[in-house]
Order: C-alpha cells, then structure tokens, then sequence
C-alpha cells in the first residue's frame, strides 16, 4: 500500500527541466529517501508534492486522492502532509514551545472572539495542545531545556529538532524531511536517525526524506529513490542502489569504481 | 525577588502573570489608574484620558505592524471611521455608547477589511504606500460626503450617555476611557496566548512557513487588519466623544505617523510596549512644554527660544530611541525586571 503515488510528474520553469516525467511510490510505513546529486530535482519534487510549485503534467495521490492544483499548501497541511525545510524555516521571533505548538495550529478550532477572553473552549484547547506537545513531543525529541528559549538563540542542530518537533505537532501521516542533518556533527546526526527510525516505528508515520548523507541514508532507509538531471534513475533497496553503475555514475561521474579507488588512493589497501 | 515558582499545571505556566510579585504588581497599577482621577487636576486628567486613548489606538497598530508585520499607515483613518460613526449615531439615533462604540468598532474592521485586501499580493513599503491611499480616499470622504459627514465643518455631538447618565466632564470621561483601555489590552495579550495570535507571528517572521503549517494567509492577514481596524475604531469613537466635535482636520496623516512611531519608540510586538510607546509620545510633548514653563522664571526668553525647539527635542529622542534601544521601551521594562529576578541574591 503505497500512501503517497507520484506518476509521470513534469516541471519545468522557462527551459529549464526540473522533473521529467517521475514517477515512484512511497510505500506506507517506511523510510523513503530521494537522493540525487545538487540540482537534481529533489527540492522541486518537495515543493510540488506540498503545493507550492505546480507540475505542468502528472499526478500526485494522496491516499488514494489526487492532489489537484486546487488544493494549496493550507489546506495540504491539514491532509496530514508536514514538512521541513532544507534552510531551517522556523519563527525566529518565538520561543520553542510556541513554534511547535504553531504545528497543531490546523488542529485546533478556536475562534477569535474566544481568543479576546481566553475563556472556555480557547482556554480548554490551549491547554490540550500544551500537554500534547509537552508529554508527546518535548520529551520525545529530549528538547524540555530548551523551551522558553527563543528559536534564533540555538545552535543549529536544535533548530532542526525544533523544526521536526513543529512537524510533529502537525499530527502528520507523511512527514516530509528536507536535509535533516546537514551540516550537523556526528553525535547530532545519530540522535536524528535515532528519531527518524522511532517516528516510523513508534508513531507509524511514513517518513520521505530528501539527503546527501550517504551513511545515514543507507542505514535508516526502507526505500531508495535517486534522480538524477529531474529524472528517477533508479529505486530499490538500499542494497541494490548502491550497486547500481548509474548511480555510482551520477554521483562520482566515472562508472569504473575500482579505479577511481585507485586513483584516490594510490597506496590501495594500505588505508 | 523571584525564587520557587514551580508550576503545578501548564494552566499556572501559561498565564499572563506567572508569579505573585507580578499579581501584586498589576493590582497595584489597576489601584493607582483608580485613584487617579480623584487626585488629579483637571489638566493631568485630560492628559490621563488622551494616554488611554491612545494606548488603545497602538495596541491596534501594534497587533497588525508589531506582529503581524504588516506597516500600515492607515491608523488614523480608521480612527476617523470610527469616531464618524460614534457622531452620526448619536446626533440621528441617540444610542447609548456601549453600542455606538461597538458600532464604530465594528464599521472601522469592515473599513479595515477592505484596505486589507491587497496585503496578500503586496508587503513592506509598498503596503504602506496602499494603506497611505487609503488614508487619502477615506480623508477625501470625511470631507466631501456632507450629507453624512457634515463635511469640512464636521459634526457635533452630545456627550456619551448610559442608563440616563452623562458622561461630560473629563472626570466622567475617564472612566470610560481608562476601564476600557484595560480591558481591550489585556484581549489583546490574550489573542497572543491563542492559535490566532502565534499564527500572526508566524506570518510576520516567515510567511511562507505558515502556509506550509496550514497558515491561510489571506483570512490572517485580513483578521489582523479587522482586529487592528476595531480597536482604531474604538479609540476615534472614544476621541469624538472625549472633544466632542468630529472635523476631517481632527485625524491627519500625522496622526498615523504618530502611532507608527509610538509602536516602534514602545517596542514593535509587544503588548507592554504598546503602551510605554503610547504614554511616551502623548507625555513627552506635555513634559517638554512643562519644562519652558519652570525655566521661564530664569530665562524668561524660554518660551520664544523653546518652542521651536520642542519638535526638534522631542524628533531626537525618538532617533535616540531607535539607536540606543531599537527594541523600545518595553526591553528597558523588561532589562530592569531581569536584574530584579533573583535579586538580592544574584544579579
């Protein structure tokens, strides 16, 4: 059962070919990574599977519903479609507690006449969501130190935390990553992929990930999707992936393996 | 002093005032706005009823400019809506002012909707530059729509009147004004305790991430616009009935421009610095002419040397403020009960 089905998805802006004609699967419940070389498409396919770009052709289907261009990113966010970006997009101006309780925003109902009084059901709610995202989300994603701190005082590898924490809130079936851990160090990237692997498994949430890091990627993925030049090269395992020549080819520009190995490394085996 | 505060529930964390001190505070500050007017004179008094008004206008202004980032230099038009509609219900309808202040609230968010609309396709300057045009068209109505307006000689009205009572002096005025001011400040802290409130915020910082949270930026923006719009609404309502004459004159484009700076001077985002900002720019003037008057006694060229040294004087402490504490007052507030935290035991 696949949640999300991408089929023959073209865009281009002017001349330029960002996706040509891509389709794959996401299949439900697992980690699905896009991986590509820079350029290859792989922020475009994000932007339009969340709405923001509109493919000149093809279709994307969301649990079985054809996301039409009719339907804008508002409203694809409450689909249970959330998203992170590759630059970190969080609300700088705001503590972490009210960036990530801004991700159950679709989920809450409150109008503005009981927001003025902060009386009754505006209150109630608030209250919900603040346990929510305190015993569901804080303590999960071990960010509680952190809460009152305003965003823009972080370092960077909790800014993505805090990031997916506000993805989270969202309640999502199809959490969508964008680099989650570029540009982090070793011990941030684990706890990442530590967090990846327990929101698949304890939170049964499909995960679709976009990223360079070839040792994560093959160590947490379920599901290989490579583009290359807007086109999918190939998809499998990520056993079979990284055997295949093409990829190999996209990404070092030289089919034959062993002898850029050699060429790299003139000692051979010495390292 | 502020030490063992732990909370038992989120509800304690989540209030507006999270430790007794602050409580003791506020009820201090809600006994002195009560004392007040029986202190006062009748000068301070009537600077006591324009502070309020104006600390409500700002507060509007700082809902859509503060935060939710959209400049508007519209305020004072919206005022003029609003202080309109107090002065045509009560010269052909006699309302009490509970409603025609609602009413007039009302009819500057409706306005304000409309002036809105563009702020999805434009931002920043250019948003100015509309909400400026929509100054102009709204001043340009005031003046020549005479069968309702009264045109460039505007309208006079009765003073505001309850349950038979009228409210014609200052002294009566100001509890209108000042209750009024208090509890339209504390909806508007509240507003940013909500959904609505953080996704205003979240605009302002980055609107393209809202969206992507199911942030629909249009009914937001327009929301915010309607919010801000009400409480200018209200506050030229409370301004026609404070003088009691309505002219096309009474809200120039400096009157927005003079909100707009009280908003930046008290803190843009702010529900404190709304106020300090509102206080400062409708005080200082006052104190900078206080100030001739006790050195008229020594120099008594003051006056004559003063007076066109007051817009200057007071045109620099604004700049000072941008330079020195660009996040306005409210951080000196904010600065001052930091060091008193965990004060005397560390600072």
């Amino acid at each position: 059962m696949s949640v999300l089905d991408i089929s023959n998805l073209s865009l281009s802006f002017g001349g330029v070919k960002a996706l040509q004609d891509v389709s794959f699967r996401v299949p439900e419940g697992t980690v699905t990574t896009i991986i590509g070389p820079n350029g290859a498409g792989k922020t475009s396919l994000f932007n339009c599977i969340s709405g923001f770009y509109k493919p000149q052709q093809g279709t994307i289907s969301y649990e079985g519903q054809v996301l039409s261009s009719g339907i804008k990113p508002p409203r694809r966010a409450a689909l249970g479609l959330a998203r992170t970006f590759q630059n970190i997009a969080l609300f700088r101006g705001m503590t972490v507690l009210d960036n990530i309780k801004l991700g159950a925003h679709v989920h809450m109902k409150s109008g503005l006449l009981s927001a003025l009084a902060y009386f009754g059901p505006a209150r109630r709610e608030e209250m919900v969501v603040r346990k929510d995202v305190e015993q569901r989300i804080i303590d999960f994603l071990e960010i509680d130190h952190i809460r009152r701190q305003p965003v823009a005082s972080l370092s960077y590898g909790l800014q993505k935390r805090v990031e997916l924490a506000r993805a989270l809130a969202m309640q999502p079936k199809v959490l969508m990553l964008d680099e989650p851990v570029a540009g982090m160090n070793r011990e941030e990237k684990e706890d990442m992929a530590r967090f990846i692997l327990d929101i698949r498994e304890e939170w049964g949430i499909t995960v679709l990930m976009v990223e360079h890091d070839m040792g994560m990627v093959m160590d947490i993925s379920d599901h290989i999707v490579v583009l290359n030049f807007g086109q999918v090269i190939t998809e499998g395992l990520p056993s079979d992936v990284q055997k295949n020549p093409e990829v190999i080819k996209a990404y070092l520009g030289n089919s034959d393996i062993d002898s850029l190995r050699k060429k790299l490394n003139p000692e051979g085996e010495a390292a | 002093m502020r030490i063992g505060d732990a909370k038992q529930s989120y509800e304690a964390d989540e209030a507006i005032w999270t430790t007794p001190t602050q409580k003791m505070w506020f009820g201090l500050f809600l006994l002195i706005l009560l004392v007040f007017p029986f202190m006062a004179d009748s000068y301070l008094l009537y600077l006591g009823c324009l502070v309020g008004i104006a600390v409500i206008s700002t507060t509007g202004l700082n809902i859509l400019t503060g935060f939710t980032g959209l400049i508007s230099l519209g305020q004072a038009g919206f005022m003029g809506v609003g202080a309109y509609t107090v002065a045509w219900l009560s010269v052909n309808t006699g309302l009490p002012f509970p409603i025609t202040l609602v009413l007039a609230g009302l009819m500057a968010a409706a306005v304000g909707i409309l002036v809105g609309l563009p702020s999805l396709r434009v931002k920043g300057l250019y948003l100015a530059i509309a909400t400026l045009a929509a100054s102009v068209f709204l001043h340009f109505i005031f003046a020549e729509w005479e069968s309702v307006t009264g045109g460039m000689g505007g309208l006079s009205l009765e003073p505001a009147h309850l349950f038979g009572w009228s409210f014609q002096s200052d002294f009566m005025m100001y509890f209108i004004i000042v209750p009024l001011a208090v509890l339209m400040v504390l909806a508007a802290a509240n507003v940013f305790r909500t959904r609505i409130g953080r996704a205003f915020i979240a605009i302002r910082d980055r609107d393209i991430s809202a969206e992507i949270l199911g942030i629909d930026l249009l009914r937001y923006k327009l929301m915010s616009f309607a919010l801000s719009s009400f409480y200018a609404g209200v506050a030229g309502g409370l301004f026609a009935y404070f003088y009691r004459v309505v002219t096309p004159e009474s809200f120039p484009l400096s009157m927005s421009i003079f909100y707009l700076a009280a908003v930046i001077v008290g803190g843009m985002g702010n529900i404190l610095g709304g106020i300090l900002g509102a206080a400062f720019m409708t005080l200082v003037p006052e104190a900078l002419k206080l100030l001739t008057a006790a050195l008229t006694p020594f120099y008594p060229n003051a006056p004559v040397f003063m007076s066109p040294m007051l817009e200057i004087i007071f045109g620099a402490l604004i700049v000072g403020f941008l330079i020195f504490e660009p996040h306005g007052l409210a951080e000196i507030w904010h600065r001052i009960r930091r060091f008193f935290r965990l004060w005397p035991f560390q600072n």
